[in-house]
């Protein structure tokens, strides 16, 4: 993979805070036009790399380049095509939901404003609830608000960290579907820090797993699975999470060669 | 699924100015949609101004002072109130997004921290114009004082106050975004420390030598100055003018300059996503 393929880029990338070493030196590479999945347990780094990716965290060494600009010197020529969902910030809670968008479109600079927040709004079924203000909107209600807000303005990578937390599995499921929908259209590239295993096997091409701020494995999940010699990638999750998984890797290796 | 056409945006200049226009239009639904917020910012500033008024009214019989100058003490606590509102503005609009856990999203998106600081001046601007508007309208209606008797002079004093008030509020939100909301109360009560050094009052010449010193340090002290000479002399010192605006540029500049290295610390310490209530 040359690094024209790649929407995202990070080399030796670590981040410290004082003597606790959140991410340690991580490197990898995320292919233009797909989804990938960071994961890792509570405190794994999955967040402090997703911070780093969109500017709001300094590294302490290494490099991350997302669409060929390095973040975060250059983070204002690449933001406009970016965007992002988090657990960790909300949006203003007496603003209602069309206020609250109209304002997001502002600050992505989109012309016909309007127009785009309408057909927002129809994708994550938000025309109902436009004029309610969102702090009286119910958990799943505000996630799929800040969808609507992570793909206002149609990014070309988009990094959703536990994008479908507090979701319903129904709602959980269209949201899922809108993003694959989403990404068909716009080629757009993703990156996901998820718990849902079940959400990381349907959408993600690639997994990077993450441990104590290292990246302990990586690969599409099939190959993961077979890898580990497992049937689903909760249990590869769960292998990795709680150590040893890398000698069960090696063991189911050897298997498959002598078979 | 809507909006297949591909998205137009503005770029360069016109981008910048929507990203201003939006920190502007996200604490403007708040405000001019609340009436109780809008009564709450003139309500301050009015019932300071009814009681140095009645006080005007009570001792001006008695005073030659206050029967040359009736509108002093009225003049002056308006003023105040504009260096108040002035720092106040700057600094709730940066707390509000910290109570709404909205850093996060705003400095992931394309706004840069000049482009937020001008909306955040926008917004002193209205909240001041709101405030001290509301408490003029009834100082003329109840007590016949126009502010605008002090005359040009009066452009001067208010934007020299407002400018020195947008300084205090940069290096109050530098403040809060490095210490977190456990510190607010510094945004509410950082402007009284000036209060005795500014003379809104009373001439700067009462102070003891020693305080005088520090007081001519402010622009503030420079303002009600001249604001004295306008009123009892009919004079307008320019060279209060110059002085203040100066002290005003250099404040400006280390308020602004606190604000972004409280940004730079955020982003080194991984604050910006996880600050809030």
């Amino acid at each position: 993979m040359t690094p024209s393929d790649s929407a995202i880029v990070v080399a030796d990338l670590s981040k410290s805070y004082g003597a606790i070493e959140a991410v340690r030196g991580i490197s990898f590479a995320v292919r233009r036009g797909t989804t990938t999945a960071l994961l890792g347990g509570n405190g794994a780094g999955k967040t402090t790399t997703l911070s780093m990716l969109l500017g709001v965290l300094t590294p302490t060494a290494g490099r991350a380049t997302v669409l060929g600009e390095e973040m975060p010197a250059y983070r204002h020529r690449v933001l406009p095509r970016m965007n992002f969902t988090s657990p960790y910030v909300d949006l203003p809670k007496r603003l209602t939901v069309r206020e609250n968008l109209a304002v997001f479109a502002d600050l992505y600079g989109l012309r016909r404003p309007r127009e785009r927040i309408a057909a927002v709004a129809e994708d994550c079924d938000l025309v109902d609830l436009l004029k309610r203000p969102y702090g009286n909107l119910s958990a799943g209600q505000r996630t799929r608000v800040s969808l609507a807000k992570a793909v206002l303005n149609e990014p070309d990578v988009l990094l959703l960290d536990e994008p479908t937390a507090s979701l319903d599995p129904d709602i959980g499921d269209r949201m899922r579907t809108y993003l694959e929908r989403y990404q068909h259209r716009t080629g757009c590239t993703m990156l996901l820090a998820s718990h849902h295993m079940g959400e990381v096997e349907r959408m993600c091409d690639d997994v990077i797993m993450l441990r104590a701020g290292a990246v302990v494995d990586q690969g599409a999940p099939r190959e993961l699975i077979a890898r580990y010699g497992r049937d689903t990638m909760e249990e590869v999750f769960l292998d990795i999470a709680r150590g040893g998984g890398e000698e069960r890797a090696a063991g189911a290796a050897a298997e498959e060669s002598t078979s | 699924m809507k909006g297949t056409a591909p998205l137009e945006r503005h770029t360069g200049a016109a981008a910048s100015v929507r990203r201003v226009r939006a920190v502007l239009r996200r604490h403007g639904y708040l405000i001019l949609k609340s009436w109780t917020r809008i009564v709450s910012m003139m309500y301050y500033p009015t019932v300071t101004m009814i009681v140095w008024a009645f006080l005007t009214l009570y001792l001006a019989p008695t005073n030659n002072f206050l029967k040359d100058a009736p509108g002093f003490f009225i003049g002056a606590v308006l003023l105040w109130d504009v260096l108040f509102r002035g720092q106040l503005g700057v600094s709730l609009t940066f707390i509000e997004e910290l109570y709404a856990r909205n850093l996060g999203n705003l400095f992931v998106s394309p706004l840069t921290l000049p482009e937020y600081i001008a909306g955040q001046l926008s917004m002193s601007v209205l909240r001041a114009l709101i405030g001290v508007g509301g408490a003029c309208l009834f100082a003329f209606l109840l007590f016949r004082f126009s502010i605008f008797s002090l005359g040009l002079p009066l452009i001067a004093f208010f934007a020299n106050l407002l400018v020195f008030g947008w300084a205090i509020g940069l290096a109050m939100s530098g403040v809060i975004l490095r210490l977190g909301l456990g510190a607010e109360e510094f945004a509410w009560a950082a402007i009284f420390v000036l209060a005795p050094v500014s003379g809104v009052y009373y001439p700067i010449a009462v102070l003891p030598s020693w305080l005088q010193a520090i007081a001519w340090g402010t622009p503030s002290a420079h303002v009600f100055e001249g604001m004295r000479g306008v009123l009892l002399r009919g004079t307008f010192g320019w060279d209060h003018f110059w002085v203040a605006a100066g002290l005003n540029l250099g404040y400006l500049v280390l308020g602004a300059s606190a604000f972004a290295w409280a940004m730079r610390h955020a982003r080194d310490h991984g604050t910006l996503l996880q600050m809030g209530e």
